[in-house]
């Protein structure tokens, strides 16, 4: 349909300069960071020309931390400080890291905010800080191969990640130095890189069986707009778990005892992936086991062996692709496309088990292992602003609903699961007690009835009610999800107009006084120059800004600007232009605070009129046909 | 008029900043008259249009105060389509604007020959589970409980074009009784 050309106050109308977007899978078992060159999407190698990045991390005590191949070369060595499939502790507690049991040969211990800090010989990690190892690496290799400091990253993770597990990674991203543009779900970013978006409307599955994760997408496009219908997926099983299984065998069939050693978990672990690998081109594989006592016990490995060590794994898959369809109200027949994600799905026996269930052959022409990060450049390209024209718009849904804890320790769901994001629901609730004064309002996640079985994200107070009669009280709870999948929770008193709010800082989420004491550490011992980085960094933030409020004072200022206010936001941008020439970043940084200030009433001002503009259209549209 | 007061509350608290006649109303935000008819395709288009011009994604790079608009105005569109899609809360938010609670929270009297046929419904639903031929009775179960809703649907239609006192009074019925409609159908689904 036809509509009324309007400016858009997101998009500058004057050509600038291109920007350096990357987009980053960070994986259980591999990472990869990708940008868009001359129109073209592709991951980025290290020097070695290697693209996968393995998730590995290797601390030292007398040197930085290794990451990558190097980690992965010291894990049989060192198994206590390298940290492998660190995904699988995102946003996770102490508690739920004793269920993972034995599959982590990790010494943990608990840190100020109840999340697992696992001890190395270079001091306590936590899982997120591993993570921004793994990311600042990757930063590190785009901004060498590209020749600049890059404007912004979007970050990949799992359709299922809970609230908290989002908020670690971006956690992560932020002591990395990233800025991150958006927090993508990977099946989505696999349906861009196929250019899903740009076919006929339809309905697509996308399979993912990365290293740790497996999720399954159903995606609906609709006139070039993806809406995520339902999202099922298995936080704790992948390939990893494949390995294990084929581990386990040889460790039964070499006749250990329960007590292997850790060393030699780690041997049998990476025996067992070469051998899985060997299978894909050999119909049978010699494999040895070299005993404590220094025995080698020797046996083969065929390939209907390991069909029957890994069937019962991707029929494990298929229950959550069941739930999936059913969530969507559709059935496997009534999918258009399957795409498969993760290296996990090289395996010809999965292809096999997927074509059989949805009548259907799966597209396999990207490799599975770049096809996430392939899509998150694309996105990250559009993002910071290099494809003005670009029409594409990522809807994406919350996985798991989410509520507060009512009396009697259940839930009362305020967000239902697979509601479109960003979204704002509020609820009013009710004191309990004659003279209650304080409310505790405890936040969860999850689709059971019982507070004990959902996930606790946060707990906060709102205090001061005047004492009333027990139901005299109004409470509104306002639950606000952001594009992202990230929550913030505000509660007020409506007669009194007492408020709290909150951003969710999930229970197992990192302290603002730990992120502090993280960014100061990284600072002391980073071997790059952190002042520099910093300023750099501040810098490329004053240029977006500067750049976006000048595109719009071009089109908009003499529109809704009295005299006195643009002269108030010409000062602010004369400020900061003057801080962006010097080499403070606290300067750089207070002048865009400024900046945003003074502008506040004018972007309020455009997005309104462009509100009325664009409805207009429609009107106008209607009247015609 | 307490409910329209709080609905009020709850979207200019969740658009601070924006002008309040066009977020106050989700019929408004979408440049709809306040009426229970709406072409549900129409609907979507203005939808998906706005999320087109104003979602997140297209702020990225701008300044601070825009994002943040930005993501106020959707997730506002998001709860107004939620809200607008749905016939059964969409009448409740149409009777609430006009100062209507539908209380099926508070108020729990119902039409006696009304509450009598849900019984029914509902035995004829646990003896489907039992049944040999489960499947056709919970089909023809469920065709009973679509065609009711529709009916009701229909009604409803015709009591919010009338616009008068007794009219939302049966309006707000009708609404009480299509959720008792939505739930078996519901619950029917499950079963199926």
């Amino acid at each position: 349909m036809a509509l009324l050309q309007i400016s858009e106050p997101g998009q500058s109308t004057a050509p600038h300069e291109h920007r350096l977007a990357v987009g980053i899978d960070l994986g259980t078992t591999n990472s990869l960071v990708a940008t868009v060159r001359s129109g073209v999407a592709d991951t980025l190698p290290d020097e070695q020309g290697r693209h996968l990045l393995p998730s590995v991390v290797h601390y030292r005590r007398d040197a930085g931390p290794e990451v990558g191949e190097a980690a992965l070369e010291a894990a049989a060595e060192d198994p206590l400080n390298t940290i492998a499939s660190v995904k699988r502790l995102m946003g996770r507690g102490i508690d739920d890291v004793k269920r993972l049991g034995n599959l982590l040969p990790y010494e943990f211990s608990p840190g100020a905010s109840a999340m697992p800090r696992i001890k190395t010989v270079a001091g306590e990690h936590s899982p997120v800080e591993v993570s921004a190892d793994i990311l600042r690496n990757l930063k590190q290799r785009a901004e060498a191969t590209l020749g600049g400091a890059l404007s912004g990253a979007v970050i990949t993770v799992p359709a299922y990640f809970d609230d908290a597990q989002r908020q670690a990674t971006k956690d992560a991203a932020r002591l990395a130095g990233l800025n991150v543009l958006r927090l993508l779900n990977e099946p989505t970013a696999a349906a861009v890189a196929y250019g899903l978006d740009q076919s006929a409307d339809g309905v697509f599955a996308i399979y993912d069986l990365g290293g740790g994760t497996f999720d399954i997408s159903i995606l609906r496009l609709n006139r070039g707009v993806f809406e995520v219908l339902a999202t099922a997926g298995d936080s704790a099983l992948g390939g990893d778990d494949r390995d294990h299984a084929i581990a386990n065998w040889m460790w039964q069939h070499a006749g250990l005892t329960e007590h292997a050693d850790r060393k030699l978990q780690r041997r049998l672990l990476r025996d067992a992936r070469a051998a899985k690998q060997a299978l894909t081109d050999a119909p049978a594989v010699p494999v040895q086991v070299l005993r404590p006592d220094d025995t080698v016990w020797q046996g083969e490995l065929t390939r209907s062996t390991l069909v029957q060590l890994v069937d019962p794994l991707i029929e494990r898959t298929l229950t959550p692709t069941r739930r999936a369809l059913k969530d969507a109200g559709l059935k496997p027949k009534d999918i258009q496309e399957v795409v498969l994600v993760g290296g996990s799905t090289r395996m010809p026996r999965v292809q096999e088990k997927v074509e059989a269930f949805f009548g259907r052959k799966p597209l396999t022409r990207i490799d599975p292992d770049k096809v996430v990060a392939i899509g998150a450049a694309i996105q990250a390209d559009i993002l910071a602003g290099n494809k003005p024209d670009s029409d594409m718009l990522l809807l994406d849904v919350i996985p798991l609903s989410l509520g507060l804890e009512i009396m009697g320790g259940m839930v009362e769901r305020i967000i239902p699961r697979n509601s479109t994001i960003p979204t704002v629901r509020a609820q009013e609730f009710t004191t309990f007690k004659d003279g209650q004064t304080a409310l505790l309002i405890h936040v969860l996640q999850g689709e059971r009835d019982l507070v004990s079985d959902c996930r606790s994200l946060a707990r906060f107070e709102l205090r001061g009610i005047p004492p009333m009669v027990a139901g005299a009280a109004r409470i509104r709870v306002t639950f606000q999800v952001d594009a992202d999948g990230l929550l913030s929770v505000a509660a007020r008193e409506q007669g009194t107009g007492v408020e709290a709010t909150i951003t969710v800082k999930p229970s197992y989420g990192l302290t603002d006084a730990e992120i502090e004491s993280m960014l100061r550490d990284s600072i002391v011992h980073a071997s790059e120059d952190n002042t520099a980085r910093n300023l750099r960094e501040q810098q490329v933030d004053a240029d977006r800004v500067l750049e976006a409020v000048q595109a719009a004072l071009r089109v908009d200022g003499e529109k809704y600007l009295s005299r006195d206010e643009r002269a108030a936001i010409d000062a602010a941008l004369a400020l900061l232009r003057n801080a962006r020439a010097g080499t403070d970043a606290a300067a750089i940084k207070q002048a865009i605070t400024a900046v945003d200030q003074a502008t506040q009433a004018f972007a309020a001002r455009r997005m309104d009129a462009s509100v009325r503009a664009a409805l207009a259209g429609h009107r106008l549209d209607e009247f015609k046909s | 008029m307490r409910l329209w007061r709080k609905l009020y509350r709850l979207t200019g608290q969740a658009s601070a900043g924006m002008q309040a006649d066009l977020a106050k109303n989700y019929f408004g935000l979408f440049g709809l008259p306040s009426t229970f008819d709406l072409d549900a395709t129409d609907l979507a288009a203005r939808y998906r249009e706005l999320q087109r011009r104003f979602h997140p994604d297209r702020f990225a790079s701008a300044s601070e105060p825009e994002r943040r608009l930005s993501l106020q105005l959707t997730a506002q569109v998001n709860a107004a389509f939620q809200t607008l899609k749905d016939p059964v809360a969409r009448a409740r938010y149409l009777l609430a604007l006009q100062g209507v609670d539908t209380g099926e929270d508070t108020d729990t009297a119902m039409d006696p020959a009304f509450l009598m046929e849900q019984m029914e419904l509902r035995e004829s639903l646990a003896e489907a589970r039992e049944a040999a031929d489960r499947h056709a009775r919970l089909e023809s179960l469920r065709l009973r409980v679509e065609e009711d809703f529709e009916a009701r649907t229909a009604l409803l239609r015709s009591r919010f074009a009338e616009n008068s006192e007794p009219a939302r009074r049966q309006a707000r019925n009708l609404v009480r009784e299509m959720q008792f409609l939505q739930k078996l159908a519901h619950e029917v689904e499950e079963l199926e």
